[in-house]
């Protein structure tokens, strides 16, 4: 159960990695960041502005969508016909700025994230006693997928992003205008961020500005296994890699230290043995 | 003034490559003998370029082989299809563009090089006694191009005569016996066209080599080629001379006004 | 050698003799703080100018020299520590045999920072040959997460490295007399390889794989030369500075690490030694003048309080904004050499006259 519900918050996460890519060709070093950024922008309008829990993590969640936006205006349109590794580079370091930037401005020490009274509930289920935590958070995370796969699969919207990841240029030949959909993909795919970083903010309640990079780099790794740019694709490899690291810790209690290490193998053989993942689909260079 | 040799350089036995479902080439059999200047024509997407794919080594056939001055090359990877005589020019010329022009030609002596990576770290002499001479070689090679004024301009400032020039250059500086040409006059006015055609000739003589060109211009092909293949969708439909070539059927179909 | 290649050597000579006259000097002259920013700033030339060597002159996008870095720090640290110092620090598990045992002296400080680099290039040998196949962001990822796992080992793997704890008492050994040499001959090392056949080659790498090959340029084996040279440097420099701070711990080379090279070689220009020799002591000074900003600062009666952090934050702003503005940072791909400086003093004395 623990590893659904984890396998969940990496899936949403994981399909921000994949449809940039499928749409840009380039991986969002900064996508992790965003998650830390969810939980800390509802924080922020709960605590500080003493919001009803669910406003504030609708605001603190559409706060994710525009940033998301800003990044790809500032940060990742003006190199849009660089090299690959420029933009990636600039990704890198869009990172480091989020992520320093909270150290600045919140400071390191971890602070307590407000749980409503839905996940704090303990329910007796078969004798044992369970946080509503533990399954609230697989509930709504797989609610919010059935969601996004309504928008990609059965919108104009979702249509013209795929479209987008498919062939740029002959879709904006057609007079679609590829730039709003590029900054839709980034608003729903950093939404989507948020929404995992507040739910998994509900699970580990304690938050820090750092939080993001390593469930960025497991939910990255998910996107991959499930095949990069496919969207349930990276579903799929959300759930495989969150019920491996769990599994992980349950059997082999020794090594958990090095669970993040089984991740980065996991991602390095998956690249070098099938980088078009499970779903995907591979490309070669034209000579 | 050509040999006409009983042993072919190069033999193309029912070549054949597929990718995915989509078969590209298809039981693709030629034959060149040394001196050769030998034309490959045909409408666009027949498969030509993948041809010259298949010869340098850049795709692996799926069928068929490649036999090169009597050995089975077939599925040698590039950088060793070089090493055994065979070099190449590019449809979109590949120059290394950041690099100056004499060094883009300096590139392709690096294979014979002798000294190890750790002379130049310490400045060993006999290092530099190998870089001069490669340099005088490579100036030469310039000179008979034309290009012996712009050895220290970035290769991706020339203008594009100057750029397919330098493409030849460097592919001459392998040392090949073979010459494979990937639409040499594209994108030239008709006056650069007619250097070419002569510099063609003239490099197959001064340097012994053979050539085999892929081009859509036919003024250069008809000019220059003795003998020419003709494709269509990934199979060879007709081959022979100049005068043979113009009068086929087949060919005049396959192309069907898309002439001049 | 020809008559261009034995001057140009002479005045490289030359120079490293007025630098080391500069050292013997600065002993007396300069005080530690500022000799502590020039030690750090020649070891970042030696480990910035390795990694410009595969990221900027072969085009292979590497995201690990941390892990590197580290082996080459662990390699030495361990090597050097005295044997009473590793009863105490190794505390929760003893150093696994043979370390355990020996500790080398002084006079082979040398040596081991030879191993150090050593180490490291082997692990490039071993994460290179599956990694270099992939492309572009591809082989930035994997090369991540090979320096991520290495971090990892670096904190869990107890009997080698006392993990999260770190190594202390480390002898310092490490000077300006070591510092600048090894920035200086690094230096030399890879500019000669640079402005080689083997750089050309690297080069041609870089600007177009597939042309590269077709001129005979095998790819792999290139790209893995440069891969674990890159490596054997960054492991001296990882050496260096373990020796220099007497302590190794895993937060030493995480991912920041790789993130300062990266600034380094994109200000000095990707694929230009120069460029990163001279961004090296520039990011050196930055870093500790921006540490002045993360201090409390007091003007006259008022306190103004300390921001840490604010440093990285200001170095992200400024690798952002130079990647959407001036990619090519200070000096592109192009090189200082005796010929041009000599070139701009004639220039100048022809237009004085």
């Amino acid at each position: 159960m623990n590893g659904v519900s984890l396998g969940s918050l990496y899936a949403l996460l994981a399909i921000g990695y994949t449809l940039v890519y499928g749409i840009l060709g380039f991986i969002n070093f900064a996508h992790g960041d965003v998650f830390m950024l969810g939980a800390y922008f509802s924080f922020f309008m709960i605590g500080v502005f003493l919001l009803p829990w669910w406003l504030g993590v609708i605001i603190g969640v559409a706060l994710c969508a525009i940033v998301g936006m800003s990044i790809e205006r500032v940060a990742y349109r003006p190199l849009r016909n660089a090299p690959r590794i420029s933009a990636l580079i600039t990704a890198v370091g869009v990172s480091f700025f989020i992520e320093n930037l909270g150290l600045v401005t919140v400071g390191a020490r971890p602070k307590g994230f407000p749980r409503p009274e839905l996940m704090k509930n303990v329910y007796i289920l078969a004798g044992a006693r369970i946080q509503g935590v533990t399954f609230w958070v697989p509930i709504i995370s797989i609610l919010v997928l059935l969601v996004l796969l309504y928008l990609v699969y059965r919108t104009k919207m979702g249509m013209a992003m795929r479209a987008v990841s498919k062939d740029m240029e002959t879709t904006r030949l057609m007079g679609v205008d590829v730039d709003r959909i590029i900054l839709y993909t980034f608003a729903l795919g950093s939404a989507l961020a948020g929404i995992g970083g507040v739910l998994w903010a509900c699970k580990y309640p304690q938050i820090n500005p750092l939080m993001g990079t390593f469930p960025g780099w497991k939910a990255f790794t998910a996107a991959v296994v499930g095949g990069i740019g496919n969207v349930v694709g990276a579903m799929i490899g959300g759930f495989i890699i969150g019920l491996v690291e769990i599994m992980i810790v349950a059997f082999f209690p020794g090594l958990s230290g090095y669970r993040d290490a089984f991740v980065f193998s996991i991602l390095i053989i998956f690249l070098l043995v099938k980088p078009s993942g499970i779903l995907g689909e591979s490309l070669k260079e034209k000579v | 003034m050509k040999v006409e040799n009983k042993e072919p350089l190069l033999s193309l036995e029912d070549l054949t490559i597929a990718f995915g479902g989509l078969v590209a080439v298809s039981d693709f059999s030629l034959q060149l003998f040394p001196g050769d200047l030998v034309g490959l024509i045909g409408p666009n997407g027949a498969g030509k370029t993948t041809v010259f794919n298949l010869i340098t080594g850049q795709y692996r056939p799926t069928k068929g082989r490649i036999i090169f001055q009597g050995k089975d090359i077939t599925g040698f990877s590039p950088d060793v299809v070089t090493t055994v005589g065979i070099a190449r020019t590019f449809q979109n010329i590949r120059l290394f563009g950041n690099l100056t022009v004499l060094e883009n030609v300096l590139v392709s002596f690096h294979v014979r090089l002798q000294s190890s990576f750790l002379a130049p770290m310490f400045s060993l002499p006999s290092y530099w006694r190998e870089e001069r001479a490669i340099r005088e070689e490579a100036y030469e090679l310039l000179k008979a191009v034309g290009l012996a004024d712009a050895t220290k301009e970035e290769a991706q400032s020339l203008p594009y005569g100057e750029q397919r020039r330098l493409e030849i250059a460097r592919a001459l500086a392998t040392h090949p016996s073979l010459l494979l040409l990937d639409e040499p006059a594209a994108g030239m006015n008709p006056q650069e066209t007619q250097e070419l055609m002569r510099f063609i000739q003239k490099i197959r003589d001064d340097f012994n080599l053979s050539i085999f060109l892929i081009e859509h211009d036919m003024k250069v092909v008809m000019g220059i080629c003795e003998r020419i293949a003709v494709m269509d969708f990934g199979m060879k439909i007709a081959e022979g001379t100049p005068e043979e070539i113009r009068n086929n059927p087949r060919v005049i179909e396959a192309y069907l006004g898309v002439e001049n | 050698m020809g008559k261009e290649e034995k001057r140009d050597l002479i005045l490289t000579l030359l120079l490293f003799a007025v630098l080391m006259w500069g050292v013997s000097l600065a002993g007396r002259y300069l005080n530690t703080y500022l000799i502590r920013i020039l030690n750090t700033a020649c070891i970042y030339v030696v480990a910035a100018v390795a990694y410009n060597l595969i990221n900027g002159i072969t085009g292979q996008f590497s995201l690990g020299p941390n892990g590197f870095m580290a082996i080459g720090g662990y390699t030495v640290a361990i090597l050097m520590l005295p044997l009473v110092q590793k009863q105490q620090v190794y505390f929760l598990q003893p150093l696994i045999w043979p370390f355990n045992s020996f500790s080398f002296p002084s006079s082979l400080f040398i040596l081991a920072l030879f191993l150090g680099g050593v180490a490291a290039a082997l692990a490039a040998l071993l994460i290179g040959i599956p990694t270099l196949r992939l492309r572009g962001d591809y082989l930035a990822i994997a090369t991540f997460g090979f320096g991520e796992i290495i971090n990892v080992l670096a904190n869990n793997f107890i009997p080698l490295t006392n993990g999260a704890l770190g190594i202390k008492g480390i002898p310092e050994y490490t000077n300006l007399w070591w510092t600048v040499n090894w920035a200086f001959w690094s230096v030399f090392m890879i500019k000669g390889l640079a402005n080689s056949s083997f750089g050309r080659a690297l080069k041609a790498i870089r600007e177009n794989e597939v042309a590269a090959e077709a001129m005979g340029v095998n790819l792999f084996r290139h790209k893995l030369l440069s891969f674990v040279l890159s490596g054997f440097f960054a492991g001296v420099a990882g050496g260096l500075f373990v020796t220099l701070i007497s302590t190794v711990s895993p937060s030493l080379f995480t991912f920041t690490m790789t993130f300062n090279l990266l600034i380094i070689i994109v200000l000095g220009g990707l694929g230009s030694i120069t460029g990163s020799v001279i961004t090296a002591f520039i990011f050196a000074f930055l870093q500790e003048i921006l540490r002045v900003v993360e201090a409390p600062i007091t003007i006259g009666a008022w306190t103004f309080p300390g921001i840490p952090g604010m440093r990285m934050v200001v170095f992200s702003v400024l690798l952002v904004v130079m990647m959407i503005f001036y990619r090519q940072g200070l000096f592109g791909n192009k090189e200082i050499s005796w010929q041009l400086i000599i070139d701009w003093i004639r220039g100048r004395n022809e237009s004085g006259k």
